[in-house]
């Protein structure tokens, strides 16, 4: 009975969708204010039905109702209760499910915190959420619908993929489709802003929160993704450029592009359309993202199960949704005027260059992504564009790409002085070059002149940063006293500054982590007995065996480690090889002691002969963690930044609606 | 002036026009049996040194006589290391020899896989340079050709061969090429 509810909450969530699509646009277009004034409470019932479709799903899951044929492909009894909850997005229909709610808690959440907005602006967005709704549910309801019965009842389950079981891809879903979600948001806002054929500064103010808060969500998704494959796959990478991982990255790179360029578009009310296409692009990407893991276009490790049926769906979607809006772009932005002129040393150029790097290396994810299929279909024949084809082309921009991150922010808008460039930040490019050659010289060993150029890059970023922050506070004359001065100018309005701040120092520890990792990282393939040691890195690990372990729902081999550092021992570790009762492959669960500097790493790999040896592989993964906390502090900059009391949304609404209506339309 | 332009606003939707034909031309393919212009043609004239042995050389001469399959696989290649426990069950089965084409590799860190976790192959020609795997149409690892007795390639396999890819596909091809003789 459940089940049906959740069944027919989805429909009627369509119903509201169509209804949502079309009156407040209409109202918008014909001045209809009461049709117009319906779109915040559709919004909201949206959110209501869809919210109840993914409650009964997760009580089928919680009650293990097999009767309900998503539910018995992907749970069993045994699965813990955690599991049993993440396994309502573990496979594809429910994972459309989540995307639908969280399409509509952005939704209903734009209807509550637009107070100040325009009714026009509003019904509009909201308008364009509706029509996408209406895709994705129609798509659910014709060709994935969660709550498709089974008979006969089976006894027991089948099992959620045991990759799937660990707490990190239990939250990394969420976050990343929050991320893909999101975008929709920055997109509707772009297709409103076309329709009315009002591409202003006041559009970039309202719709810059909204884009940042979704690139925060994607920026952590992907993190925690990257660091799921690390401690799960058990293969030491944190990064395999996989379809599906670029997927992700593409609205991420593009969304990065947005960000910045939505800055510009804020204060100098240039690039007016490529912002609007780079909206509409970052979205567009999320659905191909979408469409490529679902259609079984390409192979991947995370595919889900694929049917060409809904391969074909989301295609015309896509060419609706992506299509129509490109359209309606080539039709609406000749009007547009291009905006402020600027000279070639200003904030501009070297935003716009940032906007240059982030699509092209869009280019290189999508052409590399999908390279496979252009060979094939012109006939050139067959390629592999694998590691090393990203790495490369990566590699060849990304300099460039630091460089003006540490350039940029140091500039002022429309027309800056080289001379006073140099004044503010002579001294971070001296400790750079110091850098440089100290990590050169012949004692640290470096393998390429990549190090040396790599950590010379983070330490440009990380002084041209404090140059950046002195300067500010030498024009509010706080130099002497710098950390309450930066207290003071957070409580007033410097906080998208420091956001902005704290990212570039992320980007500065991440590059860290990616130089040092991927020159001194060690790994070792070895056969080991019980009782043996090895010897990696200054560590010595000790093979103590490996020991039946039953979990809850698998049985492992359990093996067991000490690792010296000299005489001392560092910690103990517990490797295991998994085989779950569900079937299927077994699973390596990566043994991990973690480091701010480095991390050691053991797997096991397969038994060998009959004496309880085995084949382990040992890593030493040197600042790998730099890589995360780089990603967390991009993430916590853009969370900072948008907490900038001039977006505050709702709590404006309720003191001074009358000042900020005047600000956003001055 | 005007002209030139409303093309420049067009541009995007043109390129995205043609992104959505080869996504349309790829949803009527399947990755997993891209069809390799070679199935039913003899294997492409070859020699390479043995990895095991480097004064040894492997040709198409030993790909005659006998059914094979041919794996193409490396060290560094992920899948490979899943698909390994598979090939060192099939090594058990007399039916056909498993013959690798250990691919833009190094001899060292090959060897030093096939001595930790054994060595599922008859024979293995070494390719660092992907000199024979340009001719066999090779674009990626693992990758697995069967080969029948008189030396023609009768099917190719992307990705690693699991159990489910063997009962299916291998299992029953190999069958038939036995029972034809």
């Amino acid at each position: 009975m459940i089940p049906e509810l959740g069944h027919f909450a989805l429909i009627l969530a369509l119903l509201l969708a169509v209804v949502q699509a079309a009156f407040p646009l209409a109202g918008s277009l014909s001045g209809n204010r009461p049709w117009m004034t319906m779109a915040r409470p559709l919004a909201y019932g949206q959110l209501t039905m869809i919210a109840v479709a993914f409650l009964a799903l997760t009580q089928a899951f919680l009650t293990s109702d097999f009767s309900v044929l998503y539910v018995a492909q992907h749970s069993n009894t045994l699965l813990p209760t955690i599991y049993k909850i993440s396994a309502v997005w573990g496979g594809h229909e429910g994972s459309l499910l989540l995307w639908v709610l969280m399409m509509a808690a952005w939704g209903a959440a734009v209807a509550a915190f637009s107070g100040n907005l325009p009714l026009t602006v509003v019904s509009r967005v909201i308008s364009v959420q509706g029509m996408i709704a209406i895709g994705f549910l129609l798509f659910m309801l014709l060709t994935s619908n969660p709550f498709e019965r089974l008979f006969p009842v089976p006894a027991e389950g089948r099992d959620l993929n045991p990759l799937l079981q660990d707490p990190g891809l239990a939250i990394h879903p969420p976050m990343l489709y929050m991320g893909y979600v999101g975008f929709s948001v920055a997109f509707a806002f772009a297709v409103a802003a076309l329709i009315g054929g009002r591409l202003d500064a006041a559009w970039a103010r309202w719709s810059r929160p909204w884009t940042t808060v979704a690139w925060v969500f994607l920026t952590i998704g992907i993190m925690l993704g990257s660091w799921w494959a690390y401690y799960e796959l058990g293969w030491g990478g944190w990064w395999f450029w996989d379809p599906v991982e670029n997927a992700s990255l593409m609205p991420w790179l593009v969304g990065t592009a947005l960000i910045h360029s939505l800055a510009v578009t804020e204060k100098r009310a240039a690039f007016k359309s490529w912002t609007v296409l780079l909206a509409i692009c970052a979205f567009s990407l999320s659905l191909l993202g979408t469409f490529l893991v679902r259609s079984g276009v390409l192979t991947s490790v995370h595919a889900f199960a694929t049917d060409p049926s809904r391969g074909l769906f989301i295609l015309l979607f896509l060419c609706v949704v992506v299509g129509g809006s490109l359209a309606l772009y080539a039709w609406r932005a000749p009007e547009v005027s291009d905006g402020g002129r600027f000279s070639l040393l200003s904030r501009e150029s070297a935003l716009l260059g940032n906007n240059l790097i982030f699509v092209a290396f869009t280019v290189l994810v999508l052409f590399g992504t999908l390279a496979p299929l252009i060979y094939e279909a012109f006939n050139w024949g067959k390629i592999s564009v694998g590691f090393p084809w990203f790495n490369k082309m990566f590699l060849a921009l990304s300099p460039f790409l630091a460089v003006l991150i540490g350039l940029g922010p140091a500039m002022r808008w429309k027309h800056d002085e080289p001379l006073r460039l140099v004044k503010t930040l002579w001294w971070a490019l001296a400790l750079a070059v110091a850098v440089l050659a100290i990590s050169a010289l012949p004692m640290f060993n470096t393998k390429t002149l990549w190090v040396p150029v790599g950590l010379a890059l983070a330490a440009w970023l990380l002084f041209a940063h404090i140059a950046i922050v002195r300067e500010r506070l030498r024009n509010k004359g706080g130099l002497k006293r710098m950390g309450p001065a930066i207290l003071a100018d957070l409580r007033g309005s410097g906080r998208s500054f420091y956001g902005m701040v704290t990212a570039h120092v992320g980007v500065a520890m991440f590059v860290v982590g990616v130089t040092v990792l991927s020159n001194y990282q060690l790994e070792e393939d070895v056969r080991m007995s019980p009782g043996d040691s090895y010897e990696m890195a200054g560590y010595r690990f000790e093979f103590l065996g490996a020991q039946q372990a039953p979990g809850p729902n698998y049985m492992a081999q359990r093996g067991e480690f000490n690792v010296y550092r000299g005489d001392r021992q560092v910690t103990k570790l517990y490797p295991e090889k998994r085989s779950y009762m569900g079937g299927g492959m077994p699973m390596t669960e990566a043994a991990i002691d973690p480091g701010l500097f480095r991390d050691i790493y053991v797997s096991l790999g397969e038994p060998v002969g009959s004496t309880g040896d085995w084949a382990l592989r040992l890593y030493y993964k040197p600042f790998v963690r730099w890589i995360w906390l780089g990603a967390i502090l991009m993430a916590l900059g853009g969370g900072l930044a948008v907490s900038d009391p001039r977006y505050r949304l709702a709590g404006a609404k309720a003191r001074k609606p009358a000042a900020d209506t005047a600000a956003a339309t001055a | 002036m005007a002209m030139s332009k409303s093309v420049r606003y067009l541009t995007p939707l043109i390129v995205f026009g043609a992104l959505v034909a080869l996504l349309v031309w790829g949803l009527g393919q399947d990755p997993r049996e891209v069809p390799s212009p070679l199935i039913g043609k003899p294997v492409p004239e070859f020699s390479l040194p043995a990895l095991e042995d480097p004064n040894r050389t492997v040709t198409e001469a030993d790909l005659k006589g006998k059914i094979s399959l041919v794996n193409v696989w490396a060290s560094w290649c992920n899948s490979c290391r899943a698909e390994h426990q598979a090939l060192m069950s099939l090594s058990e089965v007399p039916d056909f020899q498993i013959v690798g084409l250990n691919w833009k590799d190094e001899a060292a860190d090959a060897m030093r896989v096939l001595r930790l976790t054994g060595n599922p192959y008859d024979l293995n020609g070494y390719d660092p340079d992907n000199t024979v795997g340009i001719h066999w149409g090779v674009y990626g690892a693992p990758e697995t050709f069967v080969v029948d007795q008189d030396g023609i390639i009768r099917y190719k396999h992307i990705g690693p061969i699991d159990r489910e890819v063997w009962e299916k596909k291998l299992q029953p091809l190999v069958a038939e090429l036995r029972a034809r003789g």
